[in-house]
């Protein structure tokens, strides 16, 4: 048994790291780091940098374009780019669709969609969640009626984070209303350009238009834009979620944050002294730290054993529940770490470049909004309480 | 020992419930919010005809006379409803801290009568909720003082006609005095900001201003005690305003847990669920018993005994903001996290009030340094 990375890997890890520091643009980084707005111009310069180097679809295999990266060097990359201060990259099309495509699309899909996605020139958004249908994904309404060469879809999916950027949008729609829930959905790729799709966004409570409501009102759609057999659409779904999963623990990004914590709490003072220096805060702040070391562990034990499988199996939630956990408690003792300056609460202050005048320390203006942000961490992709449902049952045996 | 309501307290307690219900809104609220000030002079005219200004003023400067217990029972009310006006800064602290310097002849029935708005403006940029730390200073200057120093977060400062501040004035470790500086005194910069949870702050910058001795309240003796008991009201207040959030939110969330169907069925069935709800009552009952605790201890005179009820109080129910909070959001999933619905404002309210006058860390390690001795 042994934790250390092997010469190769750490001579990767050698080689992110000089790239990141080399290539990422200074004003995407000093955003990333002050958890300031990234605008899709920052993503998409990002991506295209990394697809420069090869290196943009880190977990795609080498017959689709990807670099063929074993799990840990995948886990080496994702770590290291966040603590260089990349942006995440946006998962729908990298992560999402494309592992989907990959498995169950045909050639031609295959050849439209794949090189597009990894270049970062086509935006792809998510198509899952409805109204009445958020844990309970089965149950979704949204209508696709088969009319020989096209489908008609109408219906409603929400919680579409970013949509208001994409080219493309992933969709779980139902093409049988009669078989049980599971039998009747279908996946379709759609153009966001298609008559009678509109996008509304969703304000969110920290201010920010992240995600939209998406309404489709007799959008025509190909049948060359299904991926798989139709009625079959839940198995590519469970499989995406699988792959959702991946890289869920956020580990890289929970390291970069803790070390923003240790920074401001280094900043400020209290009773005289770095606020770092106070017992109860210096034993919070251990504490998170200690959680996260024990989840980076953890997460290289699923790693390992990943190896010979496809995708994490149930041991993915274990992952999910406790890195979301780790990252929104970093984000609490951020806003703690400020003091009073933690309610100060002005939009135009998280954009970068801003010249108002600040109040308090620079970096306390965005902790508010990055806290109310990260209340989303617990609830999406399969809430923490759905987690624990699937390792209840899928791991307990209960 | 009696938890009972007088009737007089009962129909207080109606008048200012039935205020919020019939005339705040949710989205009457919200247009509020939105305005330039970020507050209604029609609400506090509103609040003065309901006599609600003038619960903490003693009827001989014009006001009903009553004592914590009835702020307690207006601030509850005012919790639910999220209210954005400086009822706590004016009403409450404003009040307390100038019949605590008896010179609340003059000011007290303005205030009452809404006529004025006064806010304390303590702490400053780098005090971290120590009130000890004021760095500001006042200078005999011919028949007055010249006031320099920073204040910092000021609530409500914005809306105050009136700030209270605090500065020393024999010099960096000298006594602490109180002077009450008009807001349009030549100098005075206040820049107003929105906070975290729609409520509205200050800085305050004070370049050497001038104000005439008569804006001295209180005489020579050092009025960091009287700033002292003003904001262990203002804490008590607070803790009360933060049940009156507890219990809408947790109100609206077993609505929810009612009412919202996944699996076929409302997602309440769900043990695991049940279980959080529960969780969540618990927090709230601790957090009213220890409300009650604060209201009846704020103005007593034995500071230890006071500050000890009153940190325990804090410590209590902020982890009850921050559970509950959380929680609620949670159990709403998405539609907790949108800004249209009413479940993330209490949220971020409740965060706020976490935050305010001390966080948890704060006063639990106040508490273990009173407890210990």
């Amino acid at each position: 048994m042994n934790l250390d990375l092997t010469p190769e890997e750490q001579a990767f890890r050698e080689e992110v790291r000089a790239f990141v520091r080399e290539k990422l643009p200074a004003h995407i980084r000093h955003k990333v780091m002050n958890g300031l707005h990234l605008e899709k111009a920052d993503h998409v310069l990002w991506l295209r940098t990394l697809h420069e180097k090869g290196w943009s679809a880190a977990s795609w295999p080498r017959e689709f374009g990807g670099p063929g990266w074993s799990p840990v060097e995948q886990y080496v990359f994702e770590e290291e780019c966040a603590a260089g201060g990349a942006p995440r990259l946006i998962p729908f099309g990298l992560k999402m669709v494309a592992p989907v495509i990959m498995a169950f699309g045909n050639r031609a899909q295959q050849e439209r969609y794949l090189p597009k996605i990894r270049s970062g020139e086509e935006w792809w958004c998510q198509g899952y969640s409805e109204p009445g249908a958020g844990s309970d994904l089965a149950s979704l309404k949204c209508r696709a009626e088969n009319r020989g060469d096209h489908y008609v879809v109408n219906g409603q999916k929400t919680w579409n984070t970013l949509g208001q950027h994409a080219d493309w949008i992933f969709c779980l729609v139902r093409t049988d209303t009669e078989a049980k829930p599971q039998r009747g959905i279908s996946f379709l790729l759609i153009d966001m350009k298609s008559p009678g799709i509109t996008v509304r966004p969703i304000i969110t409570l920290d201010g920010a238009h992240e995600v939209n409501e998406i309404w489709f009102e007799d959008v025509k759609v190909p049948v060359e834009n299904r991926v798989g057999e139709e009625n079959q659409g839940w198995t590519y779904a469970k499989f995406l979620l699988g792959h959702e999963r991946t890289n869920i623990a956020g580990i890289g990004i929970a390291k970069r944050e803790l070390a923003r914590l240790k920074r401001v709490a280094a900043a400020e003072r209290k009773d005289g002294r770095p606020l770092i220096d106070d017992p109860l805060f210096a034993a919070r702040v251990a504490q998170a730290e200690i959680d996260l070391m024990a989840l980076e562990i953890t997460n290289l034990r699923v790693l390992s054993a990943e190896k010979e499988k496809r995708a994490p199996g149930p041991e993915a939630s274990i992952l999910k529940i406790k890195g979301t956990e780790i990252q929104q408690a970093i984000s609490e003792l951020l806003l703690q770490a400020v003091g009073p300056y933690a309610l100060p609460f002005r939009r135009e202050a998280m954009a970068a470049g801003w010249q108002g005048e600040p109040v308090g320390p620079d970096y306390a203006a965005p902790l508010g909004a990055w806290y109310l942000n990260l209340r989303k961490l617990s609830i999406f992709g399969g809430s923490n309480e759905i987690q624990k449902n699937i390792i209840s049952q899928m791991i307990l045996g209960l | 020992m009696d938890f009972a309501l007088t009737e007089e307290q009962r129909q207080l307690e109606d008048t200012v419930r039935r205020f919020v219900g019939r005339d705040y809104g949710f989205e009457h609220r919200r247009a509020i919010q939105k305005t330039a000030e970020g507050w209604s002079r029609e609400t506090w005219a509103q609040l003065a005809d309901l006599g609600a200004l003038a619960v903490n003023v003693p009827e001989e400067q014009g006001g009903l006379g009553y004592g914590p217990v009835e702020t307690m029972l207006v601030m509850q009310a005012f919790g639910a409803g999220l209210l954005l006006e400086p009822y706590l800064a004016s009403a409450v602290i404003a009040t307390t801290l100038l019949r605590e310097t008896g010179a609340a002849d003059e000011l007290l029935p303005a205030l009452a009568s809404g006529e004025k708005i006064a806010v304390l403006a303590h702490f400053e940029p780098h005090s971290r909720w120590d009130e000890a730390a004021v760095a500001a200073t006042a200078h005999r200057y011919g028949d007055g003082w010249v006031i320099r120093g920073r204040k910092g977060v000021v609530p409500h400062g914005g809306a105050a006609d009136l700030l209270i501040v605090s500065a020393r004035t024999g010099g960096e470790a000298g006594p602490v005095g109180l002077f009450a500086v008009p807001r349009e005194t030549p100098g005075l910069a206040l820049a107003g900001y929105p906070t975290l949870d729609g409520h509205r702050a200050a800085e305050l910058q004070l370049p050497g201003i001038y104000v005439p001795d008569t804006a001295r309240l209180g005489g020579e003796a050092c009025a960091l005690p009287a700033v002292g008991r003003a904001l262990d009201a203002g804490l008590a207040a607070l803790c009360a305003e933060a049940v009156g959030v507890l219990e809408a939110l947790l109100a609206a969330t077993a609505e929810y847990l009612k009412t919202r169907k996944q699996f076929g069925q409302p997602i309440g069935r769900f043990q695991a669920l049940q279980h959080r709800m529960a969780d969540m009552l618990l927090h709230v009952e601790q957090a009213r018993s220890m409300a009650m605790l604060a209201a009846l201890r704020c103005a007593d005179p034995d500071e230890a005994a006071r500050r000890k009820a009153l940190s325990a109080a804090k410590v209590t129910v902020g982890q009850a903001c921050r559970f509950v909070g959380q929680q609620a959001v949670q159990l709403h999933g998405g539609m907790g996290m949108t800004d249209e619905l009413n479940v993330s404002h209490w949220f971020k309210r409740l965060t706020a009030i976490e935050l305010s006058f001390g966080d948890t860390d704060t006063h639990l390690q106040r508490f273990a340094a009173l407890s210990a001795r």
